[in-house]
């Protein structure tokens, strides 16, 4: 299982990597391998949203998703390349298949999202 | 939770489990598109030990299995197999089975989360000069599915596989090992089932022997999640989603097994009744274009207005669409009929499509 010290991690299994206020936005390597094959990365568009707003979904061969904001922000990138290629979720969480990019609204709501040990704990990961 | 014999062979292979049924089954391995696609082009392997397997016998076990499915067995001669279902007296349906014909012995081949229920409803109506026995415990079961199914298993077994016809059995050997090899399958493409005494280390070389076998083809194992959306892609019926007590063979599209004029069985008088009033639904095939897919329980609209709910609905890994299956009112059953499948809120668009969705 892959989880990268370097990412903040919620609950419902986004990673957030933060680069000044800008944060990447994608699904961990536990949260792939559980959806499966990823046939269909669902984000209507850009968007304000609050923490925990669902800014998308995931349909998987088996399944669907809420995809939920980690933090408050707005949406400013949307990665097209999942249109054409949504199996980067699988292949490639925390690189090609991460989602959006938004602007943080709040840094401070960054400290109450997980770190790669809380997150571990959480999947019960050793 | 019971495993099957095959169980380290899953682990081994680096399976995904699940616990189905009571079972730990294996769900996927490389993953549920890679493994349906296998199965389409050359060959994969599926443990479905978890089905439960039933044996008849005695001087009324032919007259039994005739009264409490609604195929017709005294079609049925050594040798073969046939689809059938067994009906509550209300016609609504209490599992769907193979019945095999062994000659001096009947096999019920049922669904794993319906062994129970249907060994006590067996029980409950067993005539007195037949016998039932529940041999699911003691029967390992692997369905070896493909175009190159055949070429594989020619390979480890001197069964006379090339003069084997859809819907029939023979025994065999394979690895050393007794099995009963039947042309059946749950895939829609050329394949087999091959029974076994349940036994992990016979069963495990035998299963690596298939494995082995099928390396030039490309082999892989295939899980439950693949197992049903090549199902779904044929348009056959799973119980507990498409069928159950609530619903008949006649409007699930099963009319085909079900010989009303065979002569009396359970639940006969109430499907006579049924065909003669008329069906009022009827179980069809739908087709969603949008990137959005119908999954089990989603709504049925038609001109906004609810009209039945979506049974199974997956995905369809070769047509790249969504696919489902539904009751809908007979009058909305016609091939080509516009319905709305209700999807996170919005109805999309979906057509009503001839069955199976994948037309060979």
């Amino acid at each position: 299982m892959n989880i990268p010290e370097n990412l903040k991690y919620t609950e419902s299994h986004e990673w957030v990597r933060v680069e000044g206020n800008i944060a990447t936005i994608g699904i961990t390597d536990f949260a792939q391998g559980e959806l499966g094959d990823v046939v269909f990365v669902d984000i209507p568009e850009k968007k304000d949203l609050a923490k925990d707003d669902v800014f998308g979904t995931i349909e998987a061969v088996k399944t669907v998703s809420d995809l939920l904001a980690p933090v408050s922000g707005t949406i400013t990138e949307i990665n097209e390349a999942l249109a054409e290629g949504p199996e980067a979720v699988n292949t490639d969480p925390y690189g090609n298949g991460w989602m959006i990019k938004m602007e943080i609204n709040d840094p401070s709501e960054l400290d109450t999202l997980l770190d790669a040990e809380a997150y571990k704990n959480l999947i019960g990961a050793s | 939770m019971k495993k099957t014999a095959f169980y380290d062979n899953h682990i081994a292979m680096g399976a995904k489990m699940v616990e189905f049924a009571g079972f730990q089954m294996p769900l996927q391995y490389s993953g549920i598109i890679q493994e349906h696609k296998r199965v389409r082009s050359t060959v994969g392997v599926f443990d479905v030990s978890h089905m439960g397997e039933f044996e008849v016998r005695g001087a009324g076990a032919a007259d039994f299995v005739q009264r409490m499915t609604t195929n017709d067995v005294s079609k049925l001669s050594e040798g073969r197999v046939q689809y059938s279902t067994m009906c509550y007296d209300h016609g609504g349906i209490v599992d769907d089975l193979l019945v095999y014909h062994l000659g001096d012995a009947f096999m019920l081949v049922v669904n794993a989360a319906n062994i129970g229920k249907d060994f006590a409803w067996l029980k409950e109506h067993l005539a007195p000069d037949a016998e039932l026995v529940d041999r699911s415990d003691e029967t390992s079961l692997l369905a070896v599915q493909g175009p190159r199914s055949r070429d594989t298993l020619k390979k480890v077994t001197d069964a006379p596989l090339d003069d084997l016809a859809y819907y029939h059995w023979v025994r065999g050997k394979i690895a050393g090992l007794e099995v009963l090899i039947s042309r059946t399958g749950y895939t829609g493409e050329l394949g087999y089932e091959v029974y076994m005494f349940a036994d992990p280390l016979s069963n495990g070389k035998l299963f690596d022997a298939i494995m082995e076998a099928g390396k030039e083809f490309d082999i892989e194992p295939v899980g439950l999640g693949a197992r049903d959306t090549l199902r779904l892609e044929m348009g056959y019926c799973l119980y507990g989603n498409d069928i159950d007590e609530t619903t008949n063979p006649l409007e699930a599209g099963l009319g085909w097994i079900t010989k009303l004029n065979k002569g009396e069985f359970t639940g006969r008088a109430a499907l006579l009744k049924a065909k003669e009033e008329g069906l009022r639904r009827r179980l069809v095939g739908m087709m969603v274009d949008a990137k959005a897919f119908p999954r089990h329980g989603y709504e049925i609209t038609a001109e906004g207005k609810p009209v039945g709910k979506v049974t199974s609905g997956t995905f369809s890994p070769i047509l790249e669409k969504g696919i489902a299956m539904g009751y809908v009112p007979i009058e909305l059953a016609a091939e080509g009929t516009a319905l709305g499948i209700v999807i996170r809120g919005n109805a999309v668009d979906a057509k009503v499509v001839k069955l199976p969705f994948l037309q060979k």
